[in-house]
């Protein structure tokens, strides 16, 4: 059971950052995930009143801030004009839509979780970790990293021109992902390149990336030797929605499907 | 701690420990609508809304509600009913035990589709789109199709009803 002795809803984020210094605080976000654990909490700190539930544009980047909820990733028209329906596709299946009001993306990437939907698609973009104290990472950086006390700000994904897809296998809808893929190609400094990311293996998401110059004709037995190679490239687990060989063997049929229907979208 | 906020269009204050959950808050202060189905934040039962939005008060700490607006079936106890009949119509309910956050949920669907379509102006609502946005309550006795029946006739209705409305309007 969770308890909790003491609120309090930070008027700074310094104020945030100082109260979570001591081992017994706890940052809120959404509370999902939070509320199933077993932890007597001294001082819970909710960061809901500090603005940081926008999802920003520049010429540069897209910010989202830590308390965006998945919905709002969910219903934002310029990720979908920007990505495709592939951030959509990330989240809505996760639980229920009264869910994914609450749930965060600040505790979502935070959590690094190892069934994450939502660290499976950033991690396949461009995209950095904002940090009250530790500045700006790169999320594939801060997915390593042990849980500290800092306060995720942000998450930012640096604009470029990717087509993006993102694909999972659940027992049954709104169930924990059994496996999850993404898969982003864009040029980056003048080549083509590819990021694969395969989380819920059922480790946290990892990310591995290729140069490889694509065709539209490229035959079926080439896509599937391709993706063969990348499936093979992550170790996975066995539990009770998989073993590790069937795990391995979606992410290969996944892989294929997001790479073939990458390179016949403008065929 | 206290906590004042909006229930059901009325300002309330009431006082509840730091790790108190909604829905308890919410139950003993007379809504017993509100309902818990599960410890694993997967049925929906629990749905009320927060500003507007369909959350799951055994998630919400009511600490964090203070200053914003909750609501539960009471409060919307005419939209309801309405509802209600198209469901007793179809004979969709078995137990009944899923009823509230069902209905809950139905009620921020309808309304957001169709602020969404008086925006577009389209009024498709597909199916597919219906049983996603409903996927997280879930039902035990029944198939849910009794459900689907009812919506899909309590939006024609609806849908009948503003054309009704217009029609008149150009007419006068
Ligand atoms: C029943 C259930 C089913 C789920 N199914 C899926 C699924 O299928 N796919 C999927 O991808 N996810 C799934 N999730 C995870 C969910 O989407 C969220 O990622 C999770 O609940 C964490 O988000 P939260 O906002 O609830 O964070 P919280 O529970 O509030 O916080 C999680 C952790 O992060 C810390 N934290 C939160 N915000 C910050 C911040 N800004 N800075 C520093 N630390 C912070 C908290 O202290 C806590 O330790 C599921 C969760 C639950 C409970
Ligand atoms: S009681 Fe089941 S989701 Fe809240
Ligand atoms: S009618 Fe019994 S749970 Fe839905």
């Amino acid at each position: 059971m969770l308890t909790i002795s003491n609120y309090v809803k930070a008027k700074t984020l310094e104020e945030a950052y100082e109260l979570n210094q001591a081992r017994s605080s706890r940052v809120m976000g959404g509370m999902m995930w939070m509320r199933l654990s077993n932890a007597k909490v001294k001082t819970v700190i909710d960061l809901s009143g500090l603005g940081l539930d926008q999802i920003e544009e520049t010429d540069k980047v897209f910010k989202i801030g830590a308390m965006c909820t998945l919905r709002q990733l969910e219903q934002c028209e310029r990720l979908r004009e920007e990505y495709g329906d592939g951030i959509r596709e990330a989240v809505r299946h996760i639980v229920g839509v009264q869910f994914r009001n609450q749930a965060t993306v600040g505790g979502s990437i935070y959590g690094r979780f190892g069934f994450s939907d939502v660290l499976t698609a950033f991690l396949a973009l461009d995209t950095f970790v904002e940090l009250y104290d530790g500045g700006i990472i790169r999320l594939s950086e801060f997915v390593n990293r042990k849980p500290d006390r800092d306060i995720l700000v942000s998450i930012i994904i640096r604009k470029g021109k990717r087509k993006f897809r993102y694909s999972s296998v659940r027992r049954t809808k709104t169930d924990f992902p059994v496996i999850a893929c993404a898969v982003v190609t864009g040029i980056v400094h003048g080549e083509e390149s590819w990021y694969f990311t395969v989380g819920a293996r059922p480790m946290k998401a990892a990310l591995t990336e290729r140069k490889w110059k694509l065709g539209p004709d490229e035959s079926e037995e080439a896509i599937a030797a391709y993706a063969k190679e990348i499936a093979g490239e992550f170790d996975y687990g066995t539990n009770m929605r998989g073993s590790a060989q069937y795990r391995q063997h979606l992410a290969e049929v996944l892989l294929r499907r997001s790479i073939r229907s990458i390179l016949t979208e403008d065929k | 701690m206290e906590i004042r906020f909006i229930l059901n269009q009325k300002q309330v204050a009431v006082d509840a420990a730091p790790d108190a959950v909604l829905m308890n808050v919410l139950r003993d202060l007379g809504c017993k609508s509100v309902k818990c189905g599960c410890e694993t934040t997967n049925c929906g039962l629990c749905t009320v809304w927060i500003d507007g939005k369909s959350r799951l008060s055994c998630s919400v700490l009511a600490a964090g509600v203070a200053g914003r607006e909750v609501t539960t079936l009471e409060g919307v106890e005419e939209e309801a009913a309405e509802f209600g009949r198209f469901l007793a119509e179809e004979g969709a309910e078995q137990c009944g035990f899923c009823s509230p956050g069902f209905i809950m949920n139905v009620l921020a669907m309808v309304k957001e589709f169709e602020e969404r379509d008086a925006a577009s102006g389209s009024g498709v609502w597909d199916i597919e789109e219906i049983k996603e946005y409903l996927a997280g309550n879930l039902c035990r006795c029944t198939g849910y199709m009794g459900q689907l029946r009812a919506i899909q006739n309590y939006m024609a209705e609806r849908r009948g009803a503003a054309e009704g409305r217009e029609m008149k309007e150009v007419q006068a």
